[in-house]
């Protein structure tokens, strides 16, 4: 290895010695790439852009709770942090698991997770490693909810990329799974969630189950 | 028939497969250009900028890729170099005989084609997975991808269909959704099985260290929750300055490659999971693999570097659309697979040569490419070298060009041909004893002569002209 890596750097130095001058840097504002008309930090155009980016807003736990019901599901993976505070709303027909157990990935019907911050621009739910209890429980099941806090908005993905910390891991989900590989037909649910979900929790309603 | 390979492969694939590639990769070309002229008043001067960004990376890439390997260390991943693919898939061998795994699941990498990685892993006993849909289609069939962003572009829903059943996924169903839930059914319970998960890179961050990954289908994600080992198989050229130029990347790289404004899932993994983390990788190990990019790094060739792997070339190619992606007989189809696969094969030396001329020179490939590579002029040069090297097998199949030579040096020879043009009108061409005229004239037909007449034109206006 120690002399693969000595022979690639002696062939790059050696390759770029031809090199009359080299490309400068060329500087550009951090959000070059938004598109004009993408600029904006409300809730109200998050809630719009999720929609189009295919995820479902749902904006209380009792709204979750239909959703939930109107699907036929009853037993799901939920963040420990989250669950004593929405087992109640969503009531004891729903089954909240707080461990995500591999021999029993066909059980849990739906996981909900933390999200640590949504990107207005792109209609865009950040999830990091450190804020999410447990990434299968974010990605195996058919339904994954999202728990924001609605004020944990970035304005562009230059924003969101740039003020990252340093988190092992940070998944930007924009929608569900899907595919178009067959014939370019649009199939949704490949292997992640077939169903995503932003639930909007507040801090001030908990401050302990705070996203 | 003496043709060019490309020419002869063309001419024996089915008309449904030429249909199936038309129409996908022309689907393709269609959304691209809605978001890109939705979202952007100048996309071009975009373009430039991306073009600008990479080509600084490259002219830099010694001190890029030290500082990448330093930012990854720091976070707690292992960094291999590897100069060959030989030795690229040497690393990952002992990588996953350590892990003591028997199935490896993988996501989409060109890198790894060019290892014939799941092949040469099943080879040694393993049990490798490829987890996107279209290449698992792909591995079912032992086949190769046609596309680097679409791999089964060459296949209808009936072929998927017959693959499946043949392979025991259930009887013959050519329902997309159908075929979509089957592999969903039997891939979750291998990602859990799997200790290890390879991806490739879309990008790594020399100032973090972050790889991004970009998917739609969430296979990467599923990877990366349920193994132990995580192997990022990436060339050198994919290292970028910082986090910042992530986003203006990502946007071009994911509107040029599937017309959408942000792919379901871009994973950013900068190290080993959160020690708060239950489930993804303990370890992580990123292998940067060289094989023959070092030698094209500063050269008249380097732009080609600039690739991220979109598509769009191969997509707005003539072509490629005519031909399929496995036309190129390489790793990399379509324009960018013309210049990039004779390169990386042997310096562009012999072997894939021919490719240089597996163009029209028409410029689609160049006015698309979101990070300005000039890829017409790219293959003008290939051309240019394999004539002055008279690499034989760049010219097979094409005419000889020694009558045409000579009559565009003699101008007054020229003009008397085109004033005796009308001749070529009677003569029967698809007789004509030169086996590639032939074969050009069995499916063309020429318009009836109107040449030679532009001189004089041009004498006539310029003579008005300068009367006033």
């Amino acid at each position: 290895m120690a002399d693969d890596r000595a022979l690639i750097f002696a062939r790059l130095r050696e390759s770029l010695e031809r090199l009359d001058c080299r490309t400068p840097y060329p500087e550009f504002a951090a959000d070059v790439a938004t598109p004009p008309a993408r600029h904006g930090n409300s809730r109200a155009l998050f809630s719009q852009r999720l929609r189009a980016a295919n995820t479902q807003v749902v904006e209380s736990v009792s709204a979750l709770a239909g959703l939930l019901e109107d699907r036929g599901v009853r037993c799901g993976y939920c963040d420990p942090v989250l669950a004593p505070r929405l087992s109640t709303a969503l009531g004891p027909q729903i089954e909240l698991l707080p461990t995500f157990d591999r021999s029993r990935i066909d059980d849990y019907r739906f996981g909900i997770t933390r999200a640590s911050a949504g990107i207005v621009e792109t209609g865009t739910l950040v999830l990091k490693d450190r804020d999410t209890s447990d990434r299968l429980g974010a990605v195996a099941p058919w339904i994954h909810v999202a728990c924001l806090d609605p004020r944990d908005l970035y304005s562009t993905l230059a924003e969101a990329i740039t003020e990252l910390d340093d988190d092992p891991n940070v998944i930007l989900i924009s929608g569900h799974s899907q595919t178009a590989d067959v014939e370019g037909i649009m199939i949704h649910g490949v292997h992640g969630p077939g169903e995503q979900v932003c639930l909007f929790l507040n801090q001030e309603e908990d401050p302990e189950t705070r996203p | 028939m003496n043709r060019q390979a490309l020419d002869a492969y063309a001419q024996g694939l089915d008309d449904a497969v030429l249909e199936a590639i038309d129409v996908g990769a022309r689907s393709g070309v269609d959304k691209r250009l809605e978001t890109l002229t939705e979202d952007y008043d100048d996309p071009d001067a975009l373009r430039r900028l991306a073009g600008l960004l990479r080509q600084h990376t490259l002219d830099h890439l010694d001190g890029y890729l030290s500082q990448v390997e330093k930012r990854l260390i720091e976070n707690g991943a292992r960094v291999h170099f590897a100069a060959t693919t030989d030795r690229a898939l040497e690393i990952v061998l002992d990588i996953v005989r350590a892990s003591g795994t028997r199935v490896v699941t993988k996501s989409k990498s060109m890198a790894s084609e060019e290892l014939d990685l799941a092949r040469r892993l099943a080879s040694e006993g393993f049990e490798p997975l490829e987890t996107d849909l279209g290449e698992f289609v792909v591995q079912l069939d032992d086949d190769h991808p046609s596309h680097i962003v679409k791999p089964i572009i060459h296949k209808t829903r009936r072929d998927v269909a017959r693959s499946f059943e043949r392979n025991g996924l259930g009887d013959y169903n050519d329902d997309p959704e159908t075929i979509t839930r089957r592999a969903r059914a039997f891939m979750r319970r291998k990602f859990l099985e799997a200790r290890v998960t390879i991806t490739g890179a879309n990008f790594i961050s020399a100032q973090s260290g972050r790889v991004a990954l970009v998917t739609n289908e969430g296979n990467a994600r599923f990877g990366l929750a349920g193994a132990d080992v995580h192997i990022v198989l990436a060339g050198i050229e994919k290292v970028i300055p910082g986090d910042r130029d992530l986003a203006l990347l990502l946007s071009l790289l994911i509107r040029s490659a599937t017309g959408q404004r942000m792919t379901s899932y871009v994973e950013l993994v900068a190290g080993p999971r959160s020690p708060t983390q239950p489930s993804g990788p303990r370890e992580m190990h990123v292998i940067l693999m060289d094989a023959n990019r070092s030698s094209i790094v500063g050269g008249d060739m380097a732009p080609i570097l600039r690739c991220i792997r979109c598509g769009a070339c191969m997509n707005s190619c003539p072509v490629y659309r005519q031909s399929s992606g496995h036309a190129y007989r390489g790793v990399y189809p379509g324009p960018m697979g013309a210049v990039l696969g004779p390169l990386l094969a042997d310096g562009g030396q012999g072997q894939l040569a021919d490719l240089a001329r597996a163009s029209t020179l028409c410029g689609a490939c160049g006015d698309v490419c979101p990070v300005d590579i000039p890829i017409p002029d790219l293959i003008a040069r290939l051309r240019a070298r394999s004539v002055k090297n008279q690499l034989t097998e760049a010219g097979h199949g094409v005419p000889p060009m020694g009558t045409y030579s000579f009559l565009a040096r003699h101008p007054r020879l020229w003009r008397l041909l085109m004033r005796l043009g009308w001749i070529i009108d009677w003569i029967p061409l698809r007789r004509f004893p030169v086996p590639t005229a032939r074969a050009w004239f069995d499916s063309r037909t020429l318009p009836r002569w109107r040449g030679g007449r532009f001189r004089r034109w041009f004498r006539r206006t310029e003579r008005q002209r300068s009367r006033g």
